[in-house]
């Protein structure tokens, strides 16, 4: 059990290109924390230069208060999963499990070994696997695997670089609830990377966003999800993703391009007196199909008509796509937030969940209700004034 | 899986390579057993199977030329080929794991070392051998034989270390392992298989070389095998000793075939199969 805490964690490569930059996260005893971020963002370097796979350039590393950034992997304690799981081929499953512990010689009996192996494998469900070598092992097989190696020791914390991107869907949704449950059991300090929504969005109590090795953000799911720190972190949050959409103000309306949004109150003071154009930050999730909004819930948004181009049925729910012209002076930016989101660019299109019996179809036009508390997080940024990256949301 | 008719083909195939690659063998088999009136006779099989040849390398004449030989032919190639097989490794894992200047530098150089017809260099070898005293001696035929070696033994096993996942090493530090336990736990049981197969490449390759072995040597005090047939003479001028050179031919075909059969679990691919998805 440990704290970890990173202060001003920076990672320079020969070449000067800081692929981590000034991160300061304190992960406190027991903690889960996510590393999220597009690829290319730094959160595997961040994660190997915790567990001294990567020199630090600068900056602390602390574990339990005391700097380990000059020792060596093997005296911090850590253990870490890959993603590739980096089993060791010529050992059998049990020999695999047991590597940790024969390493650390006299510390452990033949008996420990063999009593805490066996723990772990009864944990992992690997019981009729030990003999097995790895190459003969299935996918999920050969992560547990990886996995028991992690767990056999009493390792102070566990770290996880991107562990499930190798499975199919279905044995992924399996393994991070097997993962969740496991560290809720366990109490270890987690660091856990992904670039997978899903699992940043439910395995961790916090989450840290990254954007090319600078943290954007750093707050629990929810916090992320409902007051994102900037339109990166807001667009970056959320499947399908956050629509932003270009309005202009008249009065007390967002003049869009799918039509008009009446300004909410609360931003009202924010806008009133620009004459600006601004962008508005709108979950799909905020959207309705007007037949479906309960008759209560309609005058608290504003209802318009719009065309779509096309929909998506999924049993469950039901997306619609509604494109639109994009405004010419917010394009440059949403281009240059598409790239730092891996994309190569902004598709303007509006995108809006609808309840899964709607009929609404592709190619016509029908009313939809627009939540007015969708406004919450908005994000009205006058475009030419704004600096060039992060800046907090005020709404 | 494979049909009969597969099968079928696949056998006819592999009878007729193996027809192809053995005949040259057997026939010197054959003339090995041949008696010097036989050998003429231009029969495949010998008119009565006489071991005369095989006494005469063995007790006979020829004794004092081929015995010295069968010894320096053994002691130089696997010197050579040991001190090929470690230096190639620490060359070959600082290649595939460190990122050095120079790095390409070494490979090119190490190629390019190959590249140099054996024949043009050794009258220039010949002449600073005699000068500094490593004309006919064991070392003076181990230090031009690691120049063949060396270079193909870096580069079978660059791309053998190559093929070991970097994560594997990282996992064991991770796990508790110095540099030397990661080393030696994971990465030398690993790319054992590739180790015996370089080693089995240099060996044949000193063991084969005949233009060396007779061009720095004048003497049975280094001069190996391959060199020691071409002073193979009959019992009298008249005499072709074909027969003898065929037994002795016979006889260091044997090492090889041995050490192959010895290692051949050994040279076994796709060993670090599961290691790593993807």
């Amino acid at each position: 059990m440990a704290s970890i805490t990173m202060q001003n964690l920076v990672k320079k490569y020969d070449d000067g290109f800081p692929a981590v930059n000034d991160v300061s996260i304190d992960v406190a005893d027991g903690e889960f924390l996510i590393l999220v971020g597009p690829s290319g963002c730094g959160k595997s370097t961040l994660l190997r230069m915790v567990v001294g796979l990567e020199d630090i350039t600068s900056g602390d590393l602390l574990i339990d208060g005391e700097r380990v950034n000059d020792k060596a992997p093997r005296d911090r304690n850590l253990s870490m999963v890959f993603q590739n799981y980096a089993l060791y081929p010529h050992l059998t499953v049990y020999e695999n499990i047991a590597f940790p512990l024969r390493l650390s010689k006299g510390q452990f009996s033949k008996d420990e070994i063999d009593r805490k192996v066996r723990a772990a494998s009864e944990t992992l469900d690997l019981d009729e696997h030990l003999e097995r070598k790895p190459a003969n092992l299935s996918g999920g097989q050969r992560q547990r695997v990886a996995m028991g190696r992690a767990i056999v020791r009493d390792a102070d914390a566990f770290l996880f670089d991107e562990p499930l991107s190798n499975l199919d869907a279905k044995l992924r949704g399996q393994m991070r609830t097997e993962i969740a449950q496991l560290q809720r059991r366990m109490g270890i300090t987690s660091i856990y990377v992904t670039h997978d929504q899903t699992e940043a969005m439910t395995l961790g109590d916090r989450v840290a966003v990254l954007k090319k090795g600078v943290l954007q953000q750093i707050a629990s799911p929810r916090e992320l999800y409902e007051q994102p720190a900037n339109l990166f972190v807001a667009g970056f949050i959320g499947a399908p993703s956050m629509n932003f959409l270009p309005a202009r103000i008249e009065g007390n309306v967002f003049k869009t391009p799918i039509g008009d949004i009446e300004v909410p109150e609360r931003v009202q003071q924010k806008v009133s007196g620009k004459n600006d154009i601004v962008l508005l930050g709108l979950r799909p999730e905020h959207f309705e199909d007007s037949k479906f909004v309960d008759e209560a819930k309609v005058p608290h948004g504003t209802t318009f008509e719009a065309e779509f181009t096309h929909t998506e049925w999924l049993g469950n729910q039901q997306y619609g796509y509604i494109q639109f012209e994009q405004d010419q002076a917010v394009k440059h930016k949403l281009d240059e937030l598409a790239k730092d989101l891996d994309a190569d660019e902004m598709p303007s299109q509006v995108v809006v969940s609808l309840d899964a019996s709607s009929r609404i179809r592709g190619g016509t036009a029908a009313n939809i209700w627009l939540d007015a508390a969708a406004c919450t997080c908005s994000i009205p940024r006058p475009v030419k004034t704004s600096p060039a990256t992060r800046r907090p949301v005020r709404s | 899986m494979l049909s009969t008719k597969q099968k079928l083909g696949w056998a006819i195939v592999t009878v007729l390579v193996l027809i192809y690659a053995l005949f040259p063998v057997l026939s010197i088999l054959m003339t090995s057993f041949k008696s010097p009136a036989d050998l003429a006779s231009g029969k495949f099989l010998p008119a009565q199977f006489v071991t005369d040849n095989y006494e005469q390398i063995f007790v006979g004449d020829a004794k004092d030329l081929f015995l010295p030989a069968l010894w320096n032919s053994i002691g130089i190639s696997l010197i050579a080929t040991f001190i090929a097989v470690v230096l190639a490794t620490l060359c070959a894992y600082a290649i595939a794991r460190l990122d050095f200047p120079g790095k390409r530098i070494v490979l090119t150089t190490a190629l390019m070392v190959s590249m140099f017809p054996v024949i043009s260099i050794v009258t220039p070898l010949f002449n600073l051998w005699r000068q500094v005293g490593l004309y006919d001696t064991w070392l003076g035929l181990i230090i031009p034989y690691l120049s063949l070696t060396l270079p193909i033994s870096i580069w079978t096993l660059a791309a053998f270390f190559q093929q070991i996942p970097w994560d594997l090493e990282r996992a064991a530090q991770v796990d508790g392992a110095s540099t030397w336990q990661a080393f030696r736990k994971v990465i030398v049981p690993l790319t054992a298989p590739g180790v015996f197969t370089t080693a089995i490449i240099a060996f044949f390759i000193a063991w084969n070389d005949f233009v060396y072995g007779i061009g720095l040597t004048s003497t049975s005090a280094a001069r190996p095998v391959p060199a020691a047939l071409a002073f193979f003479t009959g019992a009298s001028q008249f005499e072709d000793p074909a027969g003898a050179i065929s037994a002795a031919a016979i006889i260091v075909t044997i090492p090889v075939v041995l050490l192959v059969l010895a290692f051949q679990r050994q040279i076994v691919s796709g060993l670090t199969q599961g290691a790593v998805k993807g």
